[in-house]
């Protein structure tokens, strides 16, 4: 027996924590098989000020697993997705926990959440690249996934005019090969004309 | 010659003849002990949720398939779970089981596969041809459930597009009990192997502490004594209706080093776990459909009005998939889909099991997080006095035999 609440009493304690910092919480269940034993989540919106505090806070519940960070492109903020899950090792004990932070476009910054979940670091670079997201504090700013030559400013998860234009996408055999790449190491032969047939009569 | 000394860079991969997925390593070596490690993924990156957000969630199904070649099925799995919270759709209990039992013959054949790497990686070549002969087992089973060895395409929004009929049920226990009788055999050749257990015990370690801080998932996890399963935890599809409990190092009598050595217990141990999952479906399967909505345009008619957000997480054999869905209930494709594989998780545990190891042991410990890469077969050498030379893989081979019979005396 590893859990030592239920999804309600972490949900009560978030709120009786942070007051009404806390908004659109949630407590959803969801079964599966024939019968139904149910996997919980708890769904949290926090602004980013207290996200250091609320992880702090669940690390002293139980030191959560993060899955991921997720981030959807919603208008004028960024929501970004902090699925993190405590209490697995049970037998079906599990709580999922998302803490959703919005951060508005105009200022994109969200601190870094890797001091206290090291692991942190991988996603919260891959919302720099995918997002446009700015992680304050991130022990490693480098770009992850997108190529080094991708162009600046664009976010491929976007839904706003940094999103990537049809131009990037469209008629891509127009682009012909880069130019711009080290020669490789063994030139390609150059184009002949067909050679003529050989000669093949001493052979036979 | 250059004046330069130690520590000096080692640049493998992107693209290198022994790497089986393009990832560029830099280790910086002191002799012949990898001091520092840094990775750069993403050559492979194909923008998939990009090109998902502009699908509907059907075509998403077997784009989803296509995420990875091994694990065919989970993310299809995480996905589908993701859309049918969202969309409140009721899954016949059938389709749970159908689930369930390909979920776990893709395990046995990542397994099995994974274990081949890895004999190969260590240079027991004979081992990885066995691992994958056995191998090919499961995926005729998958082919004759699915119709598919890889790209399953099985799963289908609302449950699955094919059922498993009794008359099928004798063929996949003769399967079942191929591997069954198989077992002794693979536990015997790898685990009381000497080379092996030379190679891999205390190799390539991560600590139980680590391995929660970096956040690694599935077999990695365990194999450092961490007690996490989604399968367990937050029980999906028909993991909720079965028996079977999280395989830890010391269903072999080890205590949890979190090595090498461990993984492969970790993994082996995880078939017969199958092999009773997959038993235990059959036996308990419920009548009926396995398909809550047939025709495609009425499903998606229907998912187009869904709005809300949830995930999917799903234990792959490799760890834990997670994806995350957002529907807005004004268009087919979902606002947002984020992917999240196990690879994904388990990467940043690189940087710390290579520090310290031996330049030798780099590829099983790349591999032992089950992604699969490097290997030297040849390099080009210059000597002090400038004179170009290359070694042959005879030579090497020579020298790794020798270097194994002094660390055996």
């Amino acid at each position: 027996m590893r859990a030592t609440m239920t999804p309600q009493e972490l949900a009560d304690r978030f709120v009786s924590k942070f007051g009404d910092k806390v908004s659109n919480l949630r407590v959803k269940e969801w079964g599966e098989g024939v019968k139904k034993r149910p996997k919980r989540s708890v769904w949290i919106t926090i602004p980013r000020e207290v996200l250091l505090d609320a992880v702090r806070e669940l690390i002293s519940v139980d030191y959560p697993h993060l899955g991921v960070v997720a981030a959807a492109d919603n208008g004028d903020v960024i929501d970004l997705l902090y699925h993190l899950q405590v209490f697995f090792g049970g037998d079906h004990e599990e709580i999922e926990v998302t803490f959703t932070v919005q951060v508005p476009k105009s200022d994109p910054h969200v601190p870094t959440i890797s001091s206290l979940i090291p692991g942190a670091v991988y996603t919260e670079r891959e919302k720099q690249d995918m997002i446009g997201v700015i992680v304050d504090g991130i022990p490693d700013s480098r770009r992850i996934f997108l190529p080094e030559d991708f162009p600046e400013n664009v976010y491929p998860w976007r839904k706003d005019e940094k999103g990537i234009p049809p131009s990037m996408v469209k008629e891509l055999w127009k682009v012909g090969r880069p130019v711009d790449r080290p020669a490789p190491p063994v030139q390609e032969p150059p184009v002949e004309d067909p050679a003529p047939a050989e000669q093949s009569g001493d052979e036979q | 010659m250059s004046e330069k000394k130690a520590p000096y860079e080692l640049p493998i991969g992107p693209i290198h003849p022994a790497l089986k997925e393009p990832i560029n390593f830099t280790f910086t070596m002191n002799g012949e002990v990898v001091e520092a490690v840094d990775f750069a993924p993403g050559r492979a990156h194909r923008g998939i949720e990009w090109m998902g957000m502009r699908r509907n969630p059907v075509q998403i199904v077997h784009l989803c398939d296509r995420i990875c070649g091994i694990c065919g099925v989970s993310h299809a799995l995480a996905f589908s779970q993701a859309v049918e919270q969202i969309g409140g759709v009721e899954v016949p209990d059938r389709a749970y089981y159908v689930r369930t039992i390909i979920a776990e013959f893709e395990r046995i054949q990542s397994h099995l596969l994974w274990a081949g790497v890895a004999a190969h990686e260590l240079g027991f070549d004979t081992l990885f041809y066995l691992a994958w002969q056995v191998r090919e087992e499961s995926l005729d089973l998958i082919e004759y459930i699915t119709g598919n060895r890889i790209n399953y395409g099985i799963i289908q929004i609302g449950g699955t597009r094919r059922d498993i009929t009794p008359d099928m049920v004798p063929r996949i226990e003769q399967g079942l009990k191929y591997y069954e009788d198989l077992f002794e055999k693979m536990v015997n050749l790898f685990l009381n192997d000497k080379t092996i257990a030379m190679r891999c015990r205390n190799s390539g370690i991560l600590t139980k502490k680590r391995a929660l801080e970096l956040g690694t998932v599935g077999p990695t996890s365990r194999a450092s004594g961490l007690r996490m399963d989604v399968r367990k935890d937050s029980p999906y599809a028909a993991y909720g209706d079965v028996d079977f409990d999280i395989i830890l190092p010391d269903v072999y009598g080890n205590e949890a080093t979190g090595d090498v050595y461990d993984r492969i217990v970790v993994r082996l141990f995880e078939i017969p776990q199958s092999i009773s999952i997959i038993r235990q479906c059959l036996a308990q399967m419920p009548e009926g459909p396995v398909l809550a909505e047939e025709k495609y345009a009425k499903l998606l008619l229907n998912l187009k009005k869904a709005a809300g957000e949830a995930f999917g997480r799903v234990e792959a054999p490799r760890g834990e998939d997670l994806h995350y869905v957002r529907m807005n209930g004004k268009q087919e494709p979902p606002e947002m889909w984020k992917v999240k594989a196990s690879t994904y998780s388990n990467q940043m545990a690189w940087v710390e099991i290579l520090r310290g190891e031996q330049i030798a042991d780099i590829p099983i410990i790349v591999a032992s997080i089950d992604p699969c890469m490097s290997c030297t077969d040849r390099v080009a050498v210059v000597t002090p006095q400038g004179d170009e030379g290359v070694l042959t893989k005879e030579y090497l081979h020579r020298l790794s035999v020798e270097k194994t019979r002094r660390m055996q005396e």
